[in-house]
């Protein structure tokens, strides 16, 4: 049984998301929207974390000694430019589109064990993964064109 | 010469109670007999009373309130009065300007628009279209902002036009589109005649709205009066009318509101039916609001759970209920979402769509509807959905071009976001029509940085040199209201007609005129390479806007220029079907939610993230209304040991906007000459001040000195009106928006001017030499910049 590592997985890839909207705000104080709702966000994550941390308690079996996982390789630094908001909220998207995968496949098991309080956890966490996603893809959509066409640097 | 009341001392004049109907009253004030009387409507609010101006020689010599007009029967309030002067003014500009090594030189049209033709193409050469923004007003016409739109966004294919209508009713239409699937008030101004209840949110409709004041003033001296309820941190004379008065702290709209929805929903006076027939959503909100209790408001807000208990009973029980919201919701935290929860009020006691029953989210100047229904701010010609191909092909349609040459890839920029490209230097060149960011905009060092930016090519048109003009690089002299003809359209939907009375001074010019005049300079067409703007007159315009408007929801089709000048105005939509216009909309309680027709996919309260047409499929109600709650996120500044003082801005009865009109009329000049910070008794005795002490108020943003004014607002409180710059008096560092905040409503993009964290001292005389030095520094940053 390997449903342990996937509530680890998805449980340190949110903490990662957390702790990156909180890193992306403070490069982006001048862009006071950007500011605000990575602050919100990173609060949405934290919760998240918090419910699910009795799962991890739960089900730990065994310890998680997977390699790097991608959402370390990514934001390793914030970046400089006119380029960098885009470039980071698009890491900033691929590490939520982890958590999102991650509990997908963690939720199919869920329901296979017909647990009745991690599938609630897992579908808290994909409603609010899929808002997080929703407002970066909008954001990025709003910057892309001024920054691909129009932006010097 | 007459004048039939002083409404400088009596603000709202003798009570005329019901009879039945509202009966009309005339107000009039001229310093001469006119020769005249040319129709027009009052522009000094968005409550759009008909109004005659008085014309004698060839100058407007005073106005009168047009008794047949369904908006005032009549009556005028003291702006209207008064304001009418400053089109006299000595100091309007009667040429175009262009700055050269500093100073500002007259020039001919010739030069000025030949100028900002080259600077266009300049622009659009090395940024694309990209790299040019539109600041515009809410106090244009009708025709203006259309013509404006087809120039941005057919001619030049700019997302970037916003105006500053974005501060002040961004969140009203965010509030109807987001509830109810478009914009459009679903009620008419006269619910107020017979509704039982009326509630004010954040909304001092005494100072802001007198006229529509006087009509609930005569119901509550008539027969049967309304019971009144105001939200307001203040005790404005509104609340000082209120049955119950909710005095929550800065920046908790959303507690009360969701506590007054828990109790109305616990008092099982719903409207079960209509709430299953005609909404979805309900059981969520149910569920949120479920955890605000009286007293976990009472924790949050302060208002007191009895107190909250005793509005809610009123509005449980109310059989016809106004509501009315403004920037006390708006320009607070969780703008939006606090005004949806209004809506939620009438949808789930079923009171909309019927006689008695309305809601306003009202507008804070003349035109701003027009500029939303228009496009020439962040919406599309129409209320059309820029996220629907079929609503881009429609307009791509209309002005025979190709679909892709309108911006319709992303949403269009809001105006915090145009002045941040231009700090950022992605856009170069910068229009600002009839609006002054230089005093409006919150955090004003920040916006005169950005203006003095020397990469950037500011464009202002305007009646007057203001705070603004200053910095520009071409000022274009605009005429004003009374030199030219067109429509605008207020809060009740009410379609109104101002006649060209007089001639505008010099050489200045209409801004539809001006607008017409860049468009066949810079040669835009549409795809048969005949010119993109057909049109030389307001009328063909208005023509024109009528075919763009059939078959939305607001329609002009059966309006016209002839029909308009009949008599009084008209409401929206006014078609074949409606040919003598329309009271309320969604009447069978159905609404504009259905996928084809919104529009807007709709938003995430919490977060602004816009659904795209693939999500609204899975979402569409089909023409039932939105019911959508959510919980409470505490302001983003609060007060603490540095800045321990909430401070809010806001209007006085007396001025309108940056008082570039009022602060020219004598009267309204002398009734309120300065700016104050208005303190309460017990923070006064705190720190030691007595009435009229010149106090230092500081933010982290910016400093403030102003009289200080005690009384009528709660401790940990302060208040400055946002009206005063420095055109008229530059002593001293006074704009309130050199303290405000720059950050905004997730989904309206509205700024949060109603809260920041400050400090206050006493500006006695061992602190006055500091005080001089503040002042140098803004002093410096005011001087206009080098060319």
């Amino acid at each position: 049984m390997h449903i342990g590592r996937y509530i680890d997985l998805v449980y340190r890839t949110e903490i990662d998301l957390a702790e990156a909207f909180r890193k992306v705000s403070k490069e982006f104080k001048d862009e006071p929207d950007v500011y605000q709702t990575c602050q919100l966000l990173a609060r949405w994550s934290d919760q998240l974390v918090e419910e699910l941390a009795p799962f991890v308690k739960k089900y730990k079996s065994e310890k998680d000694d997977e390699p790097d996982r991608l959402t370390q390789t990514l934001l390793k630094k914030t970046r400089k430019g006119s380029l960098a908001l885009l470039r980071d909220l698009h890491d900033l998207y691929l590490i939520a589109s982890e958590v999102e995968i991650c509990c997908t496949i963690l939720k199919q098991g869920s329901d296979s064990l017909r647990d009745k309080e991690l599938t609630p956890a897992c579908e808290e966490v994909e409603r609010q993964t899929k808002r997080q996603l929703n407002w970066l893809t909008t954001r990025l959509k709003q910057a892309a064109p001024q920054t691909l066409i129009v932006a010097k640097e | 010469m007459a004048k039939t009341r002083d409404s400088i001392k009596d603000i709202w004049g003798d009570r005329t109670p019901y009879k039945g109907e509202w009966p009309v009253r005339v107000d009039e004030q001229t310093d001469e007999t006119p020769d005249k009387w040319v129709q027009s409507a009052c522009m000094l609010c968005s409550n759009g009373c008909g109004m005659d101006i008085g014309v004698k020689d060839g100058k407007i010599v005073g106005v009168r309130g047009r008794g047949v007009d369904v908006v005032n029967h009549g009556r005028l309030g003291p702006k209207g009065l008064n304001a009418w002067e400053a089109n006299n003014s000595a100091d309007r500009l009667t040429k175009p300007l262009i700055k050269k090594n500093g100073k500002f030189e007259e020039a001919s049209w010739n030069e000025a628009m030949d100028l900002i033709v080259q600077k266009s193409k300049e622009v659009v050469e090395k940024q694309t279209s990209l790299g040019i923004g539109f600041y515009t007003s809410g106090q244009l016409f009708l025709e203006e902002y259309y013509l404006l739109a087809m120039i941005g966004k057919a001619g030049l294919g700019t997302p970037h036009m916003d105006g500053n209508t974005r501060l002040c009713t961004a969140s009203a239409a965010a509030a109807l589109k987001v509830s109810f699937g478009s914009d459009g008030q679903p009620g008419s101004y006269t619910d107020l005649d017979i509704a039982d209840t009326v509630l004010h949110v954040g909304h001092n409709i005494a100072s802001q709205q007198t006229v529509l004041w006087m009509r609930i003033l005569d119901r509550l001296a008539g027969p049967n009066p309304p019971k009144i309820v105001v939200i307001d941190p203040r005790e404005t004379y509104t609340a000082q009318k209120a049955t119950v008065h909710l005095a929550p702290v800065v920046g908790t709209n959303i507690p009360v509101m969701n506590g007054l929805l828990n109790l109305i929903i616990q008092s099982g006076k719903i409207d079960h039916e209509f709430i299953e027939k005609s909404t979805v959503g309900f059981e969520e909100l149910k569920n949120i609001v479920s955890k605000w209790t009286p007293e976990r408001v009472e924790q949050v807000s302060k208002v007191p759970a009895e107190k909250l208990r005793a509005a809610a009973d009123i509005l449980s029980n109310a059989k016809m209920l106004v509501s009315t919201v403004l920037q006390g919701v708006y320009q607070s935290m969780q703008a939006t979402a606090a005004a949806v929860q209004v809506n939620n009020v009438h949808l789930i006691r079923g009171l909309i769509g019927k006689d008695g029953c309305g809601i306003y989210q009202m507008n804070g100047q003349p035109t701003a509807q027009n500029n939303r229904e228009c496009g020439a701010d962040g919406d599309f010609p129409g209320f059309r959905n820029w996220g629907n191909k079929k609503h881009v092909q429609e307009l791509a349609d209309l002005w025979n071009i190709e679909p892709d040459k309108i911006p319709y890839w992303s949403p269009p920029t809001h105006a915090m976001q145009i002045w941040r490209y231009a700090e950022q230097g992605t856009i170069s060149m910068l229009w600002i029509s009839g609006t002054n960011p230089a005093v409006s905009l919150p955090e004003l060092a920040r916006i005169r940085k950005i203006l003095q930016k020397k990469d950037l090519f500011v464009v202002v048109q305007d009646a007057f040199m203001t705070e603004t003009s200053k910095y520009a690089d071409v000022v274009l002299p605009a005429a004003i209201w009374g030199e030219k003809t067109g429509s605008f359209t207020n809060v009740d939907r009410t379609v109104h007609i101002s006649h060209k009375a007089v001639e505008p001074p010099g050489e200045a010019k209409s801004d539809l005129d001006i607008f017409i005049d860049y468009s066949r300079r810079m040669d835009f067409r549409d795809k048969d390479g005949a010119p993109l703007i057909k049109w030389n007159t307001p009328e063909e315009v208005f023509e024109g806007w009528k075919a763009c408007s059939k078959g939305r929801p607001c329609d002009y089709s059966g309006l016209s220029y002839a029909k308009l000048s009949e008599g009084s105005g008209i409401q929206w939509p006014c078609n074949e079907q409606f040919p003598n216009g329309t009271t309320h909309l969604y009447t069978e309680g159905k609404f504009n939610t259905s996928g084809d027709y919104c529009e807007t996919y709709n938003y995430d309260l919490d977060t602004g993230a816009a659904n795209d047409a693939e999500k609204y499929k899975s979402i569409d109600p089909q023409g039932k209304a939105f019911i959508k709650g959510v919980d409470y996120e505490q302001p983003h500044e609060m007060p603490d040991e540095e800045y321990p003082l909430w401070l809010t801005t806001g209007r006085i009865v007396y001025h309108f906007h940056t008082r570039t009109k009022t602060g020219r009329s004598k009267e309204l000049q002398a009734a309120a000459p300065d700016s104050f910070v208005q303190i309460s008794e017990h923070d006064a005795a705190k720190y030691g001040i007595s009435d009229g002490d010149m106090l230092e108020v500081e933010s982290r943003r910016g400093k403030v000195i102003e009289p200080a004014r005690i009384g009528g607002i709660d401790p940990g409180t302060v208040f400055i009106p946002f009206h005063y710059g420095y055109w008229d008096n530059d002593d001293r560092p006074r704009a309130a928006n050199e303290l405000t905040i720059s950050e905004w409503d997730p989904v309206s993009k509205q700024p949060h001017f109603k809260y920041s964290a400050v400090k206050i001292s006493k500006a006695s005389d061992g602190i006055l030499n500091k005080i001089g030095d503040a002042f140098e520094a803004i002093k410096d940053t005011l001087k206009p910049k080098e060319a």
